[in-house]
């Protein structure tokens, strides 16, 4: 391996960043009071966002190598390593990741009044295992990292979720556990063929025959594509959003969906360039089917979390849609809507979750007038609805715009459909924002609902202020991963327009 | 290098200092039933069955360290580091089983000083085992074994349900081992010796691709041991058994003889037939195959906590065959991983359901747990991370030991074993999640209190410790296994040259003992 950018006065950052909050849950352990409990969780998600943050002025955009890198032997038996580094693409997440879950306790404060210190024991190994995966350089790491996740989620869906709970939270299990098994056999067959390493830059370099790609593919594909998730493997995905804490939802959608096109982007791209190539169509078409089928069905729901669970599967189609036209436009709009969805989506569901804290209903029929009842609310919320529909000037225009034009460049087809599934979102999301918030409001919503507080408009502004600004300015992050993704390019071996 | 012990007078005698583990605790078991005549109290007699396991654990590493690998008695014995692993798994289920055991016979009212007494017998029998270099000395150890866990299994002659299992038990246990022996015997047959190393070595001179005379013997013993191992279609018994007998002794019997049983599949496999691979391989497969799928679909049925638990069991001896089935070095180190791991896992699986069993409550069908989450938050999340250990999920040492078989089928060519073998984990995580469905996701019915006691939550905590631990660091117990197996590759050809007449004459012996 050429010489790798070392951390910073060798702090292990990393390291610190992704275990602090594992170390965090067990201080929680001891602890009675589910106040101190609360803010003890807060505490160590922002020590962990503060940690991250510096990550992203340090970092070097200029090269494609991994920076941060730490690396100790770790299972010599199996050439097994300790080895974490983040390069343009996973820094990001990383910071998205720490961001997410300072809020993910925030909106958790009143919402969780049973089992407090499970919950928030869940969430912080939650947030250990999310960070884990995105800085691990060595696929037997990742695997654990990727795995570690089934655990909390389950709980977190299964004990605090909604009405059908268990039905999802087995569903979400059953599905990742049957998608990530096939990658460990996928990861067993490269260790194998790779020559006795998982280390992700050393399997980059050996070329493995087309044959064996192509089954290794499909392992690895198993277990993204349901993560993604991908049409027609989606059909966990509104279950689980549906019936997870508003939290879980916001991992669900911010962190784990970006996962799955995660893997693509670290694994099968460089790892596997031919059978990726080789099977660019059926990726770039089913990602369409994504688009324009998660749109549709969205249109139909009547329960306000299961739509915008439905439009994560449009929306993730646009990602995935632009990572297999292997271009630089479509990679780096891909990645940036994957930031960009994580951040809106995200918002919507916060915004739902804090509404249906009050009103208990995620019924569509049941609200309206939410902007006399709840101004705050609905300007909030409706800055999100156009970031989500993808209006120029805020985050979510850039993604799309930069996907459909890598569409339109690989073949016309799928930038018309991809179009399709822009207005179909434009449709759902404004007759969203119709019903909840300006028609005449029902009885119900009379009753209970009420403004915002201090705390939810806090923890709500931070994703206003980068949906504005990644709008205005997108090459703030867009420049973190030119490096990154020309490399990938490269690897990939095709030719960047 | 293995050497053969005999010395310059040829006494048969040389080399017994090996055998000072079993002898201690065969002593130790001995001791006990004079000390349970003695004292009333029988923790004491409890706590002096710990204390003869722990000496013999000390002195069978003092020895593992000192001394060089060796063939002693003729060949009947073998000291090596693989008997030595297995060893060290038969003393920890031994003082876990007896810790488990204390306030478990309290509830149930069985006060018999002799249950430590043959636990500790079970345990030197299945030492015999790890460690037999010949056929008969297997058999010999195999019988000390299981016979004293038929009266284990029977020990609450009260219980229709004990009684029931132990007969049970007793009738198959008898009926595989007829054919374990007539297995032997055709094997005598056939090469002249019961010898494992020898029949090793005739059979790399004169076995034929596909030779029928050794196939015939080689299927007698895959259905003996496939017996003892509960592997499917041999596996019908384990779940009545399993259910009917004591907890503790279920813990024990789903760890302890089923672990011998796979130490001396090991052994007998790759050293004696290493030469002919394709005449067991083969069966084993299947054997294997039908294990993890039985298993794991009839677990789903389940009810009961220990049937569930002996379906799953059998699921797992499946998994620990795709060790053998890989072979060599590196697939017996993957076997002896996984089988490391389920021990600790099984056990404490088990020990969360004594302490489920209290007062009144039978505490073994699974709407048992519901809401155990709220009542008791600690067992609990023990009881979900052996589960999700069982499933295999990481950071859990569950995950380390299937990482690990599946490793070794691959690398052997076997690639659709591993995948049958991840399909069916999906499907076994279905049953296992049930569990921690109900401790977390449902409403408790009682808030009693567990019956633990201090020995139970030591074994508790470290099981729970080691799945951990081995689950983020495993090193130390793959280390330890692949060092267990230095030399075994060199020692396989090894005709070792015993006076023959001896081995006919035990062989002759036995014949008038069985009958």
């Amino acid at each position: 391996m050429e010489a790798d950018v070392v951390a910073p006065a060798g702090f292990p950052i990393l390291t610190a960043i992704t275990f602090l909050p594992l170390l965090g849950s067990l201080v929680l352990l001891p602890l009675k009071s589910e106040h101190h409990i609360r803010w003890a969780s807060l505490a160590i998600t922002i020590a962990t966002l503060i940690l991250a943050l510096p990550l992203l002025t340090d970092f070097d955009k200029s090269t494609h190598h991994m920076q941060f890198v730490e690396t100790h032997s770790w299972i010599p038996a199996w050439g097994v390593d300790y080895a974490v580094g983040i390069d343009g693409i996973s820094v990001l997440f990383v910071v998205l990741a720490a961001l997410l879950n300072v809020l993910n306790v925030a909106v958790s404060w009143r919402a969780i009044d049973r089992r407090v210190k499970d919950f928030f024991v869940a969430l912080l190994i939650m947030e250990t295992a999310m960070i884990g995966v995105f800085v691990s350089l060595n696929l037997f790491l990742f695997y654990l990292f990727w795995e570690l996740m089934l655990i909390p989620m389950f709980l977190l869906i299964g004990v605090w979720g909604g009405p059908n709970r268990v039905y999802a939270a087995v569903k979400f299990l059953l599905f990742t556990l049957a998608g990530s098994v096939l990658m460990l056999i996928g990861i067993i067959v490269l260790f194998q063929a790779g020559g006795g390493t998982l280390d992700l830059r050393a399997l980059a370099e050996i070329r493995l025959p087309t044959g064996l790609q192509l089954w290794l593919f499909f392992a690895f594909y198993a277990a993204f594509a349901v993560k993604v998730p991908m049409f027609p493997l989606h059909t966990w995905l509104p279950d689980a959003h549906t019936e997870a804490p508003t939290a879980g939802s916001v991992i669900l959608a911010g962190i784990l969906l970006k996962m799955g096109a995660y893997g693509f982007l670290r694994i099968c791209l460089p790892l596997l360039p031919n059978a990726t190539r080789r099977l660019i169509v059926p990726m770039l078409v089913l990602s369409v089917a994504a688009i324009v089928y998660g749109a549709y069905v969205t249109l139909t729901q009547t329960d306000v979390k299961r739509l915008i669970a439905y439009s994560s599967v449009s929306h993730m189609g646009f990602v995935t849609l632009g990572i297999f036209t292997l271009s630089t436009a479509g990679l780096e709009g891909g990645i940036i809507q994957m930031i960009n969805h994580g951040i809106v989506t995200g918002a919507l569901f916060l915004c739902v979750g804090i509404i249906y804290e009050r009103t208990h209903s995620r019924e569509i029929e049941d609200y309206g007038g939410l902007s006399r009842l709840a101004p705050r609310f609905a300007a909030l919320f409706g800055v999100f609805t156009l970031a989500a529909i993808g209006m120029p000037g805020l985050n979510t225009f850039i993604g799309e715009f930069l996907v459909i034009s890598s569409g339109f460049a690989t073949r016309p087809i799928y930038g018309v459909l991809a179009i399709v599934g822009v207005l179909l979102g434009v449709t759902y999301m404004c007759w969203l924002f119709y019903r909840l918030v300006l028609r005449e409001a029902g009885a119900r919503v009379h009753e209970t609902v009420f403004d915002l507080n201090a705390r939810e408009v806090l923890l709500l502004l931070p994703l206003v202020f980068l949906v504005i600004l990644i709008g205005v300015q997108p090459g703030l992050v867009l420049s973190y991963m030119h490096a990154s993704v020309g490399h990938l390019l490269d690897q990939v071996g095709a030719a960047v327009p | 290098m293995i050497e053969s012990m005999v010395d310059a007078n040829g006494s048969m005698w040389a080399g017994v200092e090996y055998l000072v583990p079993e002898l201690i605790l065969v002593g130790a078991a001995s001791l006990l039933i004079l000390l349970d005549l003695l004292c009333r109290k029988k923790e004491v007699v409890a706590f002096a069955g710990i204390a003869g396991c722990l000496a013999a654990l000390v002195t069978g590493f003092t020895l593992l360290g000192s001394a060089a690998p060796a063939v002693v008695l003729n060949g009947m014995f073998v000291f090596d580091g693989y008997g030595s692993f297995f060893k060290l798994l038969f003393y920890l289920t031994c003082i876990m089983t007896i810790c488990m055991s204390l306030r478990y016979l309290r509830v149930e009212r069985v006060g018999f000083g002799e249950y430590y007494a043959l636990l500790l017998l079970s345990t030197a029998g299945m030492m015999f085992m790890a460690s037999a270099g010949d056929l008969i000395v297997l058999f010999l150890g195999l019988e000390l074994m299981t016979l004293s866990s038929y009266v284990l299994i029977g020990i609450r002659r009260d219980s229709l349900r004990s009684n029931e299992a132990a007969i049970k038990y007793f009738l198959l246990g008898g009926f595989s081992t007829a054919f374990l022996l007539y297995g032997v015997a055709l094997i005598y047959g056939r090469t002249g010796t019961t010898q494992i190393n020898e029949v090793a070595s005739i059979l790399a001179l004169e076995a034929e691709p596909g030779d029928l005379t050794v196939l015939l013997p080689v299927v007698f013993l895959v259905v003996g041991f496939g017996y003892k191992i509960a592997a499917a279609p041999f596996h019908m018994w384990a779940p009545d058994v399993y259910e009917g007998a004591p907890t503790p002794i279920t813990a024990f019997l789903s760890v302890g003889p089923k672990v011998a049983a796979f130490a001396a599949v090991g052994r007998v496999f790759t050293v004696g037939f290493d030469t002919v691979p394709e005449l067991w391989t083969r069966l084993i497969m299947v054997l294997a195959v039908l294990s993890i799928s039985v298993g794991s679909i009839l677990a789903l049925a389940q009810t009961n906590v220990k049937r569930m638990l002996a379906y799953s069991s059998i699921a797992h001896a499946g998994f620990a065959l795709l060790g053998l089935i890989a072979g060599g070095p590196g697939g017996l180190t993957s076997m002896m991983v996984y089988l490391a791991i389920y021990g600790l896992m099984n056990l404490g699986a088990f020990a969360v359901v004594i302490a489920l069993r209290r007062e009144g409550v039978q505490g073994e069908t699974l709407s048992d747990f519901e809401g155990l989450a709220k009542a008791h938050p600690v067992t609990s999340v023990l009881m979900l991370i052996f589960m999700f250990s069982l499933v295999g999920i990481p950071p859990t040492a569950g995950f380390v030991g299937k990482f690990a078989v599946f490793a070794a089928v691959i690398r052997a060519g076997y690639t659709p074993l591993a995948v049958i073998g991840v399909v069916f984990s999906v499907v076994s995580a279905f049953f296992y999640l049930r569990v921690v469905i109900l401790m977390y996701m449902r409403e408790p019915e009682s808030e009693e209190p567990l019956s633990t006691s201090l020995p139970l939550n030591l074994v508790l905590a470290a099981t729970v410790a080691a799945i951990i631990v081995l689950g983020v660091y495993p090193s130390p117990l793959l280390d330890f296994a692949q060092s267990a197996l230095t030399g075994w590759e060199q020692a396989l050809p090894q005709p070792v040259g015993g006076p023959l007449q001896e081995n006919y004459g035990l062989f002759e012996l036995l014949f008038i003992y069985s009958n």
